[in-house]
């Protein structure tokens, strides 16, 4: 019971030590994410499934697409991965809480950013072009029904990614304030680490989801 | 086992406080983070799924009595089995033993405090209810006739029913699932007390360490699977729909992907407390310790590889099911192994007949037929003939009632005066087991039979030359409905009225009965440092009868 008696902060009564409970927040975590690869990559072989069944189609639809802002917001989600890292490592060295937080406020920045294009300069515009299926949907031209089913999953898949991105703001938010609480040392920063794996792991979603929306498919000599 | 009943009278008085009486009130059940008090939540809340979906089964056993159906039109029907099923399967079965003693008895059994993560268990418990909550309302308010099975184009084009309600109350208890399994993955990781090593661990919790490997890596499956169909039913973008270009039998791919798995949660959790039944009351060493806990592992890795054997009729391709069909022959072999591992552990042991002991005994027999007339659904050839009929829904009845629900019921009577700290009548229950064993076949032999001459199943009618066989599995029903009744009364009264069980009624080996019954909150007082390796029944006996023959010496 003497790891009981100390306290230190953070620390939940059902562990004996302070490692035994870091150890299980990590792995609880990695399990988590192995839950997410399996929950997207069902979605991923629908995709591929349907993208082989119906191969022009899809090419047709990736072309609705923009690139320009696709690989914008691959480029600002990788700058996040960076900030969200520099947050955990200044935190880890001992670094002050000040400079945490800017970490921490530049990566939720970032995020937002993301959602910002997302919102602003895709799904608005593939509104306004009748291109989302079954909210506003212009049959006719190169709206074929192929179309349609990559434009569904497109959304589909996007929209899950943006609702870890929510997720993932609100987490960030949920931090900043714990470090402006100084609940966070050079010797427990658990949670830090942890949300920076989510954080990382929705990073990783779109580097998988940018070339198969977006690239592949004829738009490039030899793609 | 006169030792275990001069123990009970032995028995010291109730701890003053424990568990249950250390806080009172509505909020410190709905606010517990006690996993103990949550196990007893997913015991009162899905012994009230289970009840529904019972009377579900009764009705439509009534129904068949006549071959033109008693009560019902054939939409009603429909709807009743499909009640029965999606209730049964998502919000009985598959959190059964995991929810409920697994969640009580893994730190117990590990020598921990509580799991890993107990604001997660509790919020599993609510994820768990507002499922439920939404499967009862799309059941109460008018009903899905999909079957447990969605599947499409039936379930996304044409069934005019509740749907969608139905299917998001699958997705979300199915998060549910994960976090349980998340939860239970990392306790048994990170919360063993010392001395608590891998090969020391009860049978119990291998088998739920590889259940929660398939809840974490197969619920996000269907999660989305069904997701996908209730994204297609509400906007009707032909994902399923083969007219433009939707492919139907991806949604079968994707169901059973996760769905066979499933099955496997379902019947895992029994294996691991039949280890535990065989070894208590035959007072010996489980028989190859390893063999049976790295069966469990490779059950649960085979189950990922076997869905197609779901689809040998649909139109997949003949290699395909070839190759399905042999792999799911596979999943003999692990089951077999746990088989007769539990026979040779009777052989020669101490063999008492107590309440769960009749459970675990029938368990294996009824397991055994479930699994072998498996076998006969993974042949592609007999599988054409028997797909679709009643063979099938006896088969994984077999399985499901015969193998879970009877290791479910052992499980809870063997730990009951664990949980409750009161015994129950054992003569009550023992009657009643053998009430369910005797109930169970006759409902379920027949259907057998029927499937075998060609009675395809979920007609809500059937040709007279059917009935007698039918008369019989409906009376078979009604006594294996009142075996089930008669347990809720006498352990609900034992709860008051039980005499005082003390720590180990059972004389029983493991780490939870070392402490007291009802556990205290905190469940050690002091972290128990663990000296030998599980199911040292050997030395007990040899305390208790040094002199006896065959009694090896320790």
């Amino acid at each position: 019971m003497a790891a009981h008696s100390v306290h230190p902060p953070g620390f939940a009564h059902q562990f004996e030590t302070v490692e035994q409970q870091r150890e299980a927040g990590h792995l609880g975590m990695w399990i988590f994410l192995a839950t997410e690869i399996l929950f997207f990559g069902g979605m991923f072989t629908a995709y591929i499934v349907y993208r082989a069944l119906h191969l022009s189609s899809f090419i047709l639809g990736s072309h609705q697409l923009v690139v320009k802002f696709g690989a914008m917001n691959t480029a600002v989600l990788i700058c996040s991965s960076l900030t969200m890292a520099l947050a955990i490592r200044t935190a880890q060295t001992g670094g002050s809480k000040g400079v945490v937080i800017v970490w921490l406020l530049l990566t939720m920045a970032l995020g937002a950013a993301f959602l910002g294009i997302k919102l602003r300069y895709e799904w608005y515009r593939d509104y306004m072009e009748g291109l989302i299926p079954g909210v506003a949907w212009l049959s006719g031209g190169t709206h074929t029904p192929g179309v349609k089913m990559f434009m569904c999953f497109y959304f589909f898949m996007t929209g899950l990614h943006a609702l870890h991105m929510v997720v993932g703001l609100g987490i960030l938010t949920v931090l900043v304030i714990m470090t402006v609480r100084n609940r966070f040392s050079a010797e427990y920063y658990s949670p830090l680490e942890i949300s920076g794996l989510y954080w990382h792991f929705v990073d990783i979603v779109w580097i998988f989801l940018f070339p198969l929306l977006y690239l592949i498919g004829g738009r490039y000599p030899g793609s | 086992m006169s030792t275990a009943i001069r123990d009970l009278h032995d028995a010291p008085a109730e701890p003053a406080v424990n568990y249950l009486n250390a806080s009172y009130g509505i909020k410190s059940w709905l606010l517990t983070l006690d996993h103990k008090r949550i196990g007893l939540l997913y015991l009162a809340s899905i012994t009230v799924m289970f009840v529904v979906g019972g009377v579900a089964a009764t009705l439509m056993r009534m129904h068949l009595v006549e071959p033109q159906g008693a009560l019902f039109e054939p939409e009603t029907y429909n709807k009743m089995f499909s009640t029965h099923g999606i209730i049964m399967v998502f919000f009985f079965l598959v959190p059964s033993i995991p929810a409920t003693l697994g969640n009580f008895l893994i730190p117990l059994m590990i020598g921990a405090r509580d799991v890993a993560f107990p604001k997660l268990n509790l919020m599993s418990w609510y994820i768990f209810i507002t499922g439920a909550a939404l499967a009862l309302y799309g059941t109460i308010s008018g009903g899905v006739d999909t079957g447990w099975t969605f599947y499409p184009p039936y379930s996304s084009l044409y069934s005019e029913t509740h749907v969608v309600a139905v299917a998001l109350g699958v997705f979300v208890a199915g998060f549910s699932s994960i976090l349980t399994g998340l939860n239970f993955i990392v306790t048994i990781h990170k919360m063993r007390a010392p001395g608590m090593t891998w090969f020391r661990l009860p049978l119990f919790i291998w088998a739920l360490y590889a259940t929660s490997l398939i809840f974490v890596l197969g619920t996000p499956v269907i999660a989305i699977t069904v997701f996908l169909l209730g994204l297609e039913r509400l906007l009707h973008v032909g994902i399923f729909d083969p007219a433009v270009g939707g492919d139907p039998l991806l949604f079968q791919h994707m169901f059973w992907f996760y769905s066979h798995p499933a099955v496997y949660i379902m019947i895992l959790p029994g294996m691991g407390v039949i280890s535990e039944l065989v070894t208590a009351f035959s007072r010996k060493k489980i028989f190859g310790y390893s063999f049976v806990a790295f069966s469990s592992l490779s059950i649960a890795v085979i189950s990922f590889i076997v869905w197609g054997h779901h689809m040998f009729v649909t139109g997949q391709a003949i290699y395909a099911g070839l190759v399905f069909s042999v792999l799911s022959f596979l999943v003999a072999i692990p089951s077999a192994v746990k088989v007769f591992n539990w026979t040779a552990t009777l052989y020669r042991g101490s063999i008492s007949y107590e309440a769960p002991m009749l459970y675990a005994l029938g368990f294996i027999g009824l397991f055994t037929i479930g699994g072998l007339t498996g076998l006969f659904l993974a042949s592609l050839a007999t599988d054409v003939h028997l797909n679709g009929t009643y063979f099938i829904v006896a088969h994984f009845h077999y399985i499901m009632v015969g193998g879970a629900v009877m290791a479910y019921l052992g499980g809870i009577h063997f730990w009951w005066p664990k949980i409750s700290g009161r015994m129950y009548p054992d003569m009550w229950a023992r009657i009643s087991a053998a009430i369910i064993f005797l109930g169970f076949n006759l409902t379920f032999f027949p259907q057998f039979m029927l499937g075998y001459l060609g009675m395809p199943r979920r007609y809500a009618v059937y040709p007279a030359e059917f009935q007698v066989l039918n008369v019989l599995s409906s009376a078979g029903a009604s006594i294996l409905g009142i075996g089930y009744v008669i347990p809720l009364f006498y352990l609900a009264w034992s709860m008051r009225y039980g005499p005082v069980a003390g720590p180990n009624p059972w004389n029983a080996k493991g780490l939870e009965w070392t402490i007291p019954s009802p556990p205290p909150t905190e469940n050690f007082e002091e972290v128990p440092i663990v000296t030998e390796e599980a199911y040292n029944y050997p030395a007990i006996e040899a305390h208790h009868y040094p002199d006896a023959p065959g009694v090896a010496r320790v």
